[in-house]
């Protein structure tokens, strides 16, 4: 069992990065649901993650200092009736989160025809939603499309409130508050609990589980092609070539790399059927998020907030969000930006020297075909807006700043070899997901080259940091 | 109370209330609608608002009716033609036009003219369409099961449903699921290049909905372009001849002479509900009506928050009606004209200038038309969708004249500042008149009278909520068993003998007919008389 990866480092997106002399940071800032059963299973406690399963407590900023906060099922800083209604809308959607919970980690079979002892996953899915109830079964059907705006304008009252409880069915994805069909599931999948802790941990616990389980990890060693041989049964894959030209020979090459990057660049759409590559092609995988790291010579301050210990969002409506979007829709960028902010030196002093700080923000939305391309202006113009955005919040903090880096999804591409510097590896839409991730032919890990299997994000169950990508492929593999 | 007790009261005559009333009569029922218009017919109307012209005032093109129920009603004898029109000009942002000529080869010539490839993809595209659209066809005169229920009836259909998408095979069920799911720019982006041939095509993709070409779900409402038929004629479009209003006076003829009672200006003020049962109507004049059973044509917000007493719902419908989602988003401009619009661009051909007339370029010009929606303003730059009728039927318009219909998407019910104004409603209606003059020089000069309806004119006068031309949105939750909530799906409404035949149930807008036909099948299943409701037929292509 070899492990070949491109950087220096492990971790891909969470792997840490050192952006300044001494602040380092991963891409992906916190780690809030990855699976207990993997972490159980891989001992990651015995190896350094200690998984609080406590995420960060989400903040709903607002300039004047009068903050929502939500921890768990509840909420803080809003009118009565929301902070009523919100322990019963949690308690709602976390039932439904449970139940779609064990599918997560199942390979989620083809629907074939020929195969219909598969299709018993499918029915304990009904089964298992028929089982919540038939008014909650009905209320399930539907909700499942519903845009996130249209969900919680049913629940709520409070602008902050509502754009908060969208994020977490958009972030990362190309919609806003008022697309449908795709929100609701990733907003299940991100409910359905877990282990919360710090990403650069949770790393190195996995690398230490691997190593400890006999696996061999080499860094720096960029995989150029797939090795493909025919031999009497058809193409094969029987290892890679790097970068350098080594060969190196395997009965099975599993990729945790996008599947475009996978098909297309090193497989190479010569060894594949004309169909199978016009799916891969046409997967939808335009990153839009932009990644803003901040170095600073201290804490900063926000307005109203003793501590700058959460998940802090700037979306104070949902309109902020929407309209944000809709400049990325046209390949232009916003110049009010809506985003997402952690300090994880806060947890993990080690990320910055003594006494300073790291400053984390997922900036929406930046789309990655920019009109006229990502230039140095149009960057710099991106950091300015979205550090002017930060200090409306967080006033002294222009300050504070040593260095800041702007990581643009063309950069996350680059960078990563990620296409379309998307985090999901390809969006999150009803269509590339189950059974369909990332088409069908490979969304059961395996893909139509024998020999050759995926485990990345874009593979079912998806993104975020969860592991179940990789333990799923794992099992396929094993079976 | 006084007086007889009808078997059904329809409240609400629309083409779907005068359909169930059609089928409940011909199943022998006694049955009374009740209209608060001094006309039939809803958004299915023909009127003459100015003196010479009689035009469709809402509902302008036919397409969807469903030809069983046309042939089964014998609607051609009560005075139905339906005129099929062809040819369409589509006119790109930069001067170029886009012109879909009836003859086949023409229209491969010219679409070649714009991107070659293009032209190669439309086939693929056309094929593709079809079949997306004969797999709802199948389902439009059928009711929606339940998947929460174990009975028979429901689980036999939910096979149905299932054997439909089973025979498809894996990977077309797959591109069925893509479909459904993405949006239409997404999906165009499969098949065509061009800009213009793409915003030609999309244009279906946002008619009466309150999404962008840009939204998830918005590809499924493409199938606008092929679902329907004129007599047969699949894909076709047509218009009926004398107005969307032939369509209701034929509908409601049929009905009389099956022995139902059509009331006009009886208006209801509310559905009476006694001991949990819906038992008849009180109309706004002070009468009452009472009945067996009680069908509502109105959608179903308003039936269930207008004309309806919150005390007599189970629990929880109020609020599921509050929170139906039935959003006004388009607009329409009628043009009474002196003559026939000339356009730059396009030669003098008996078709095209006169069929259709598509006035916007791109999917990004629909798009940001769809923003300003958003931002509670109606556009500066509006998508704008035309037909001429009267280049096809002589009798909307005094000889030698002409009547423009003019259909724009998007057009908020309110304006971010408040309601709409008058002094608003005429600056509405001249970026229309502004849009269209910029094509065709000199149209302004042959305008003899314009009406211009936004939503709230909708509201005001067909009693459609904010306006919204399918009685509620057209997006997966509100459709098939969703529609109009999840568990009433069925026609039957939460109320015992109260049902509901319009759009805001399945399979929902477009003037098909099809929700007032199954609504009475449901209805004469529970009363156990025979049915009198056509299956529908179409064609395994």
């Amino acid at each position: 069992m070899l492990v070949l990866e491109s950087a220096d480092t492990v971790g891909g997106l969470a792997g840490s990065r050192e952006f300044h002399d001494g602040f380092n940071v991963p891409v992906a800032h916190s780690v809030n649901h990855f699976s207990q059963k993997i972490a159980n299973d891989l001992d990651l406690a015995k190896h350094g993650f200690p998984a609080s399963g406590k995420s960060l407590p989400a903040i709903g900023l607002s300039a004047d200092g009068s903050h929502v906060v939500v921890q768990g099922n509840q909420v803080l800083g809003v009118d009565t009736s929301d902070a009523e209604a919100f322990p019963r809308f949690m308690a709602q959607m976390q039932r439904f989160a449970t139940a779609l919970k064990p599918f997560w980690l199942k390979t989620i079979p083809r629907a074939a025809p020929g195969k219909l002892l598969d299709m018993a996953t499918f029915a304990r899915i009904g089964l298992k939603l028929r089982l919540l109830g038939k008014e909650e079964m009905r209320e399930f059907m539907r909700i499942a499309t519903l845009p996130a705006r249209d969900l919680v304008d049913e629940k709520f009252e409070d602008e902050r409130l509502k754009a908060m409880l969208c994020w977490d069915g958009l972030i990362g994805s190309k919609m806003a508050p008022r697309s449908p069909n795709n929100a609701i599931l990733p907003m299940l999948y991100r409910m359905s609990g877990g282990c919360a802790g710090e990403p650069c941990q949770l790393i190195e616990a996995l690398h230490a589980s691997a190593r400890a389980a006999g696996a061999e990890i080499r860094t720096g060693a960029t995989v150029d092609r797939v090795l493909v041989r025919a031999d009497q049964e058809g193409l094969r894959a029987h290892g890679v070539i790097l970068a350098g030209g080594e060969q190196i020979e395997a009965d099975r090459v599993i990729s945790s790399a996008d599947p475009q990057t996978t098909f297309i660049r090193l497989v190479g759409i010569e060894h594949l059927e004309i169909q199978f590559t016009n799916r891969i092609r046409r997967l939808r995988s335009d990153g839009q998020v932009a990644k803003l790291h901040l170095a600073l010579s201290g804490l900063p301050e926000f307005t109203g907030l003793n501590q700058p210990n959460g998940r802090m969002l700037i979306a104070p409506e949902m309109d902020a969000i929407e309209f944000a979007f809709d400049h990325a829709k046209y390949g232009e960028c916003t110049t009010s930006p809506v985003m997402e902010i952690v300090i994880p030196s806060l947890a993990d002093s080690s990320l910055a020297p003594e006494g300073q700080h790291v400053l984390s923000a997922h900036v929406m939305y930046a789309p990655y075909r920019l009109k006229g391309g990502w230039s140095d202006a149009a960057c710099e113009t991106l950091r300015e807006n979205a550090i002017d955005t930060i200090a409306r919040y967080a006033p002294g903090i222009r300050e504070l700043i040593k260095h800041s880096e702007l990581l643009t999804p063309a950069d996350l591409e680059r960078r990563y070899h990620l296409t379309g510097g998307h985090w999901h590896h390809t969006e999150y839409a009803l269509d590339q997901l189950l059974m369909m991730r990332p088409t069908y032919e490979a969304a059961q890990y395996s893909t139509p080259l024998p020999g050759l299997y995926l485990c990345g994000a874009g593979c079912h169950p998806g993104g975020d940091l969860t592991g179940g990508p990789g333990h799923n492929a794992a099992q396929e593999i094993l079976r | 109370m006084s007086g007889k007790t009808y078997d059904a009261i329809i409240v609400g005559g629309g083409h779907n209330g005068l359909t169930t009333a059609a089928y409940l009569a011909k199943a022998g029922l006694d049955v009374v609608v009740v209209e608060k218009n001094a006309f039939v017919g809803g958004a299915a109307v023909s009127l003459e608002l100015h003196q010479g012209w009689v035009y469709s005032n809402c509902s302008y093109v036919c397409s969807m009716m469903r030809q069983s129920i046309h042939r089964d009603l014998d609607l051609t004898r009560h005075g139905l033609i339906l005129v099929p029109y062809l040819g369409t000009v589509n006119f790109g942002d930069d001067g170029q036009t886009l012109i879909d000529y009836p003859n086949e080869e023409a229209a491969h010539l010219e679409l070649k003219r714009h991107s070659p490839h293009d032209a190669d993809s439309m086939h693929r595209f056309q094929a593709d369409l079809g079949r997306y659209a004969q797999f709802i066809r199948k389902t439009l005169l059928r009711t929606p099961p339940d998947p929460t229920s174990i009975r028979p009836r429901d689980i036999r259909e939910l096979l149905f449903l299932g054997k439909q998408i089973w025979s498809l095979g894996e990977r077309e069920m797959y591109e069925y699921v893509r479909f459904f799911t993405m949006s239409a720019a997404d999906f165009l982006e499969d098949y065509f290049e061009n800009d213009l041939i793409k915003a030609a095509m999309a244009s279906p993709g946002i008619i009466g909905t309150a999404l962008g070409v840009y939204s998830p779900g918005s590809a499924y409402i493409l199938l606008h372009h092929v679902m329907g038929d004129v007599d047969g004629n699949i894909g076709a479009w047509g218009l009926a001849r004398g107005g969307m209003g032939a369509i209701s006076e034929a509908i409601a003829s049929a009905a009389r002479e099956h022995g139902a009672e059509i009331r006009t200006d009886a208006g209801v003020a509310q559905i009476l509900v006694k001991e949990g049962k819906a038992a008849g109507v009180a109309l706004e004049n002070g009468d009452e009506l009472s009945a067996r059973i009680v069908v509502s044509n109105l959608d179903a917000k308003r039936t269930f928050t207008r004309v309806m007493d919150k005390k007599d719902l189970p629990p929880g419908i109020y609020e599921k009606a509050k929170n139906f989602k039935i959003r006004g988003s388009s607009g329409k401009v009628n043009i009474a004209l002196d003559g026939l619009p000339r356009f730059t661009g396009v030669p003098d051909n008996r078709y095209i200038n006169r069929g259709g007339q598509g006035f916007t370029g791109s999917l990004e010009t629909m798009e940001r038309a769809y923003d300003c929606w958003k931002h509670g303003r109606w556009s500066e730059d509006p998508f704008v969708e035309s037909v001429i009728p009267s280049a096809w039927d002589p009798t909307v318009a005094p000889p030698g004249k002409h009547w423009m219909s003019n259909f724009v998407q998007y057009c908020p019910p309110r304006l971010a500042e408040g309601p709409w104004t008058p002094e608003e409603r005429d600056a509405f209606g001249q970026a229309v008149v502004d849009k269209i003059e910029r094509y065709s020089p000199g149209f302004k000069d042959l305008i003899v009278h314009m009406e211009i309806r936004t939503p709230h004119e909708l509201e005001q006068e067909v009693g459609l909520t904010e306006g919204n031309i399918f009685q509620g949105e057209l997006t997966i939750d509100q459709l098939l068993f969703n529609r109009p909530f999840p568990g009433y799906a069925q026609y039957r409404m939460p109320v015992r003998n109260l049902y509901m035949c319009g759009s805001s149930t399945h399979p929902g807008g477009g003037v098909s007919s099809a929700c007032g036909a199954n609504a009475a099948r449901e209805i004469l299943m529970d009363l156990k008389r025979p049915n009198t409701v056509p299956e529908d037929d179409f064609y395994d292509e």
